[in-house]
């Protein structure tokens, strides 16, 4: 599209800046064009904003059904020998061992998961990118230092190593913030040998040796050259990171290690079901579905990010 | 190549090293001896009694002396005494121990199977009904906690099964191969099917990427147009390169599983390693942890030098530096 100038010369200034209106969509903008078009991605997207929803109106399930989320109906929640009750119109996923509503505990524990998946995994990339751009741009004895930590924190049998340091009260024992504690201390080092690698390939290249010419310092290069070019990386690895350490937080649970009781929690919902489930299948159907439809919707959305922010990757 | 077996061994070492250190660290930072001397005395025992106790495991030593003489003894082949089960350290690992292998091998077989297999068959038709069906399930079970998949498929094969009256498997427990193969068999293939699923699903998702990166290569064209058989370039060209990244991965999850598979463990009732690390971490049984941690570190250790010995042999243009 040629824009004529009085004189039949094209107007550059003019055709640069329709072409901008044309080409000058950035990463992200194509990254979420290419995001939207996968459907598979967007219907998980759908379903994580709804779980977000269900976790912060949790308190409405409770008010609507008038059943508090640690409150025990041992007179309408349970049979007469003592059991949990099936779903019906009262409690629609059934009741628990104690007669407490699982529709309204599933509510409330969505929070948990949330909230530990997103802040556990946020410290343990940010961790792995601070390390990681340090360790690949500054080598030398930073590098030496890091990577061999990165080595062995990879080699450590983290599962043991976390319920060691559940039980032994460190950080005040089992709750929120040991649990977050333990997994960033176990996942960052992943995270930081795939930004590690990244910068060792960057740092070579002409515009970072431009920025060093310019006289910009290494803090600078780091923040501002670097970090933007693993950013997309950063991204997969994170969404992709959340379903994992939502697992993880429920094992923890499930072992008994994970937030205490009476909170309400799916992992501990589940182990607590073990018991009675093969009476009871609600009990444990309703919280594991709640978990593996939460894990399945993030992880198809994480495959979609990568595809999106990287189109040429492979679809692991 | 003996030069670098030999660093990568001293840095074995060195882990492991580091870990009975850490583990050493947490035991005497949480409450652990006061525990272990107040629970081993009884309830009703005197102060007196308590701190005989303590003398005895020489919990009354100072943290340094203790790690000294664990040190000792461990490069004596002897890992001590458990606090609890009367048995030195060795006799519990080596009958946990089998239980574990058994565990791992077994599922490992099946996950590789599945795993590989379909994987193959999911990228030599990509796109098919067959590739997205697989890559669907696959999806599904690589979301699922193992301690989900564990109850349900009890529930149905074990609970379900049984008031039905077959009576297929146990719901708990482990026969040893020795004393009755049938119901060792049967014991197991629950925990098996549990753990392969799950780990199935990210090998089909490797072996597929994998598979689809090295058909796109220039060699495989060329050995098409040389006039081969599908098959033969399907599983003789393409697959033997596609699999290394597949080779890695595995001796790095058969080296965790080999410290003890956890979860699997606990909900079956395995005794095997792991659901000894987490009675004894519940009982403060130091010398016990310690005996599991380092045999599963020592595992983790030996896989990645392993991995890296067949990342070479498979790949010839991979040369250890």
């Amino acid at each position: 599209m040629l824009v004529a100038t009085p004189r039949g010369q094209p107007n550059i200034a003019a055709v640069l800046a329709a072409s901008a209106t044309i080409e000058g969509r950035g990463t992200w903008q194509l990254a979420w064009t290419r995001l939207k078009r996968d459907r598979a991605a967007m219907i998980s997207l759908g379903v994580i904003v709804v779980i977000v929803l269900v976790a912060i109106f949790a308190p409405l399930f409770a008010s609507v059904t008038g059943h508090g989320v640690n409150q025990q109906f041992r007179d309408t929640g349970l049979t007469p020998d003592g059991l949990p009750k099936g779903p019906s119109r009262a409690f629609i996923f059934g009741t628990d061992d104690q007669g407490r509503d699982i529709l309204v505990r599933v509510a409330y524990g969505t929070r948990i998961s949330l909230l530990v998946g997103v802040v556990a995994t946020s410290l343990t990339v940010g961790v792995g990118a601070v390390l990681g751009i340090a360790a690949g741009y500054l080598g030398g004895l930073v590098d030496t230092v890091i990577a061999r930590l990165i080595d062995i924190v990879l080699s450590l049998p983290y599962l043991l190593f976390s319920i060691s340091l559940v039980s032994i009260n460190f950080l005040g024992g089992p709750g929120l913030g040991i649990i977050i504690f333990v997994i960033a201390v176990f996942s960052w080092a992943a995270a930081a040998r795939i930004v590690r690698g990244q910068v060792l390939s960057i740092r070579e290249n002409e515009y970072i040796e431009a920025a060093r010419s310019l006289g910009a310092g290494p803090w600078r290069i780091m923040l501002v050259d670097i970090l933007p070019n693993v950013m997309a990386q950063l991204i997969v690895y994170a969404t992709l990171l959340i379903p994992v350490v939502i697992v993880f937080e429920a094992v923890l649970s499930f072992l008994g290690l994970g937030v205490p009781p009476p909170t309400a929690d799916w992992g501990q919902m589940i182990s607590e079901s073990e018991s009675v489930y093969q009476q009871s299948w609600w009990f444990l159907a309703f919280p594991s579905m709640a978990l593996v439809v939460t894990t399945l919707a993030f992880n198809i959305l994480g495959d979609g990010v990568r595809d999106a922010l990287d189109p040429r990757s492979d679809r692991i | 190549m003996v030069r670098f077996l030999l660093r990568r061994v001293t840095q074995g070492l060195l882990v492991m090293w580091i870990v009975t250190m850490a583990v050493f660290a947490m035991f005497f930072v949480g409450p652990g001896p006061a525990d272990v001397a107040q629970r081993l005395a009884g309830r009703q025992a005197t102060p007196e009694t308590v701190q005989l106790v303590r003398r005895r495991l020489g919990l009354d030593q100072p943290t340094v002396v203790q790690y000294w003489h664990f040190l000792d003894r461990l490069l004596h082949g002897n890992l001590g005494y458990s606090y609890y089960q009367g048995q030195s350290v060795n006799t519990v690992l080596k009958q946990a121990f089998p239980v574990t292998l058994s565990l791992a091998l077994g599922a490992a077989v099946l996950w590789l199977l599945i795993g590989v297999l379909a994987g193959v068959a999911s990228a030599v038709r990509r796109g098919s009904v067959w590739d997205r069906l697989a890559t669907t399930v696959a999806l599904f079970f690589y979301s699922m906690p193992v301690f989900v998949l564990g109850l349900l498929l009890l529930y149905v094969f074990y609970y379900q099964f049984t008031i039905h009256g077959l009576r297929l498997f146990p719901g708990q427990g482990y026969t040893p191969l020795g004393a009755n193969p049938l119901k060792w068999f049967q014991s197991l293939v629950l925990p098996w099917f549990s753990l392969a699923l799950i780990t199935a699903a990210t090998y089909l998702r490797l072996t597929r990427a994998s598979m689809l990166e090295v058909m796109g290569e220039d060699y495989i064209r060329t050995a098409r147009a040389k006039g081969l058989r599908e098959t033969r370039v399907i599983y003789r060209h393409t697959l033997r390169s596609a699999l290394t990244p597949v080779v890695s991965q595995f001796g790095i999850d058969l080296g965790t599983l080999l410290g003890g598979a956890i979860v699997t463990e606990v909900v079956f009732g395995l005794p095997g390693l792991g659901y000894t690390a987490v009675n004894s971490i519940q009982n403060d049984d130091l010398p016990v942890i310690i005996g599991v941690v380092i045999l599963a570190s020592a595992a983790v250790v030996v896989a990645n030098i392993v991995v890296d010995v067949a990342y070479a042999v498979l790949n010839p243009r991979i040369r250890l530096h």
